[in-house]
Parts: C-alpha cells; sequence; structure tokens
C-alpha cells in the first residue's frame, strides 16, 4: 500500500475531449505536499507517513508544532496527516509528493469534510418524502411523520432518523476517476463532485476496490533539494 | 484570475486551433457545421473504418446559455414536419464552424415562444446592419 496524497479543493469545471464528450471536473491542488515525519514499527508500532501541505505563517504555528516541523526541515505546513504505508513503499522525511503520483485513468478514494448545513428536517437529511401537500394535512408538510409504535413498544427506538445537525462529516467517495494531471501547476482533476467546500482539504488515496496497475513505487517523489545535492556531491 | 478560470480561458483558446465562432445572437439564422464520425465495416480487411465529416444543422438560434467554457446556444429548424432542436456547446470541439445566414430582429433573448408557431407565423424580420453590429465586427 503506497501513500496517498493532501489537496486543496480549487472547484469545479469541465474537460472538453477531442472526440467531443466532456467531463465533469473537480480540481484538486497539491500544494507542496511533503513528508513531516514518519512511524516506523520500532518506534510506533506501525508504518505510516505523516504528510504536511499548504503554506502558514511560520508566527501562527505553535512552539512545539514549530519544533516538528524544524526536525524534518520543512516549512510550516497548514493540513497534517497520516497515510498508513507498508514498509517496501516507506517515504523519507521532507520527499515532495508531485501529481504524477497518480495516473489519469486510475480509479481514487476521495476523502473530505462535507459542507455544514446546521440543523436540517428529515426531508433534507435522510431524503424522507414529508407529508401529503393537501388531504388534510395542516402546517406539518415537511414533517417526518412517526417515530414509533403505540403501547408496544412504547418508546422510539434508538438510531431513529430525524431532524438534526447535517453536514461536517468525513465523507470517503470511492471508485473515483482521475481525469487528468498537471505536474507543472501540482492539480489533479478527478471527474465528477468530492465532498467539501471549495478550498478545503481532500485526501486522495489509491482505490481500496480497483487498485490500479503501474503506478510509482513507492511514489512520485522529488526529494528535498539538500539532500538532492548531497547525493550529487557523492556521486 | 483564479485558477479555475485560468484553466477555463486556456481551454476556450485551445478549442478549434483558436478559431472563434462570429457572432451572433438569437433570432439569427444559423449552419452550424457538426463534426460526425462514420463507422464503417470493411469485409475485405476485417476492420472498421473511421470517416470524419461535417454535417450542416441549418436552423434559428432560439437562445444562448451560460457564460465562459459552459456556454451553449440552441437552434431550432423544422425537419420533415416536426420541430427539432438541438443544443450545442459553443466550445465544444464538434462544434467545426458556424455560418450565420441571417440575422433576426427580435426583442427578447429566449425565443421559446416560435416553439408554439408554424409557417408564416414563426418567421422573423431581418436584422439590418445597425451601429452596434459595426461595432461587434470591427471587434471581433
Amino acid at each position: 500500500m503506497r501513500t496517498g496524497v493532501i489537496t486543496q479543493k480549487l472547484g469545479m469545471t469541465r474537460l472538453f475531449l477531442e472526440d467531443g464528450r466532456h467531463v465533469p471536473v473537480t480540481v484538486l491542488k497539491l500544494d507542496k505536499c511533503q513528508v513531516v515525519a514518519t512511524r516506523t514499527p520500532e518506534k510506533d508500532g506501525y508504518t505510516a507517513v505523516q504528510l504536511g501541505s499548504g503554506f502558514v505563517k511560520a508566527k501562527s504555528v505553535t512552539k512545539p508544532e514549530r519544533g516538528h516541523f524544524a526536525k524534518a526541515e520543512v516549512e510550516p505546513k497548514r493540513k497534517v496527516a497520516e497515510f498508513r504505508v507498508d514498509m517496501a513503499n516507506m517515504l523519507e522525511v521532507g520527499d515532495e509528493i508531485l501529481a504524477s503520483h497518480f495516473l489519469p485513468g486510475q480509479k481514487v478514494d476521495v476523502t473530505g469534510i462535507t459542507i455544514g448545513r446546521g440543523f436540517t428536517g428529515a426531508m433534507k437529511r435522510w431524503n424522507f418524502r414529508g407529508l401529503e401537500a393537501s388531504h388534510g394535512v395542516s402546517i406539518s408538510h415537511r414533517s417526518l411523520g412517526g417515530t414509533g409504535g403505540r403501547q408496544d413498544p412504547g418508546r422510539t427506538f434508538k438510531n431513529k432518523k430525524m431532524h438534526g445537525h447535517y453536514g461536517v462529516e468525513r465523507v470517503t467517495t470511492q471508485n473515483v476517476e482521475i481525469a487528468k494531471v498537471d505536474v507543472e501547476r501540482g492539480l489533479i482533476m478527478v471527474r465528477g463532485a468530492v465532498p467539501g467546500s471549495k478550498g478545503g482539504w481532500v485526501m486522495i488515496r489509491d482505490s481500496v476496490k480497483r487498485p490500479p496497475k503501474d503506478v510509482p513505487l513507492p511514489g512520485s517523489i522529488k526529494k528535498p533539494e539538500k539532500a538532492a545535492q548531497a547525493e550529487g556531491a557523492g556521486q | 484570475m483564479n485558477l479555475i478560470q485560468i484553466l477555463e480561458r486556456e481551454q476556450m483558446d485551445t478549442v478549434r486551433g483558436g478559431r472563434k465562432l462570429p457572432p451572433f445572437r438569437p433570432g439569427d439564422t444559423l449552419k452550424v457545421n457538426v463534426k460526425v464520425v462514420d463507422v464503417s465495416f470493411d469485409e475485405k480487411t476485417k476492420q472498421s473504418k473511421t470517416r470524419e465529416r461535417l454535417q450542416a444543422f441549418e436552423g434559428v438560434c432560439i437562445g444562448r446559455q451560460g457564460a465562459g467554457l459552459n456556454e451553449s446556444f440552441t437552434v431550432r429548424k423544422i425537419s420533415y414536419g416536426e420541430g427539432v432542436e438541438r443544443v450545442f456547446p459553443v466550445h465544444s470541439p464538434l462544434v467545426d464552424s458556424v455560418d450565420v445566414v441571417r440575422r433576426g430582429k427580435v426583442r427578447r433573448a429566449k425565443l421559446y415562444y416560435l416553439r408554439g408557431l408554424r409557417g408564416k407565423a414563426a418567421r422573423i424580420a431581418e436584422r439590418q446592419r445597425s451601429t452596434e453590429d459595426v461595432a461587434a465586427v470591427a471587434a471581433s
């Protein structure tokens, strides 16, 4: 299992293909997505990479966090997340992941935080049909209807779908197709919609149900400049 | 400009090799040249051949919708006594070119009222060249 990436959702557009078809796409931006730390079996008991993405001013980062980023010799990151990887696909601290990590046509799973909708009724939240528009229904056209039995069971069951807070939850959409990749600008375009608002953070991983073939292992990465220089000197 | 706008601008500039459609508005009679791919099966070589040709769709433009990359226009014509409408995205690579056959004088942006009319009633008066048109031609 290789690592995923942290991206920022920029918005949606469409791509016109040469044969006349057009594809609705969500544009996701890789903003200096670097490895900040690694988790090893010896130290942590599991293997993973911690990635960071986005820009944040050093003064608005707490001192312990600043120390964490300083240890990795990377710029402070706005968003940090862990991705489980196996030992063979381990990355080194400081490696930057490029958009060519994913291939056009492959399937991925995307995770985001959905748009908040506040306190909503059962119709919007659970797709209930509401009550009739007429036939004697008064005032309660959008209500949820009954919620339980009569004397037996004498209560409403737990987890009954009702009105309440909706949105701002972590949602993963599986088997989303990569439509196009722009390495220079660090853009990944996926077919269709992706959970979350514009500017929200979106995690992309290889599809679990349809694992891709011929993808770069352990990933399409760029070494940090210092390490690259050291290697050049060594040769 | 944000990145989405830049991406859309790039697509708009590259489609049809940068050629733009002539200015037209609702009420104009257009000839839309659409790319059509014919697939025929060759018995001798046992292979299917593809051939690309242009097919003209001529009718009245009854509206333009959307903006930028997402703009499209609707063309209506009467085909064998039956009204036919087709919607073309302005920036689709399948729309090879558009010829403005006749300019129409209309007073609204969406000519949906034409759907209920036939024959003489569905005629549109020709628009004479106005200063506005001259400016549009000069700008393009």
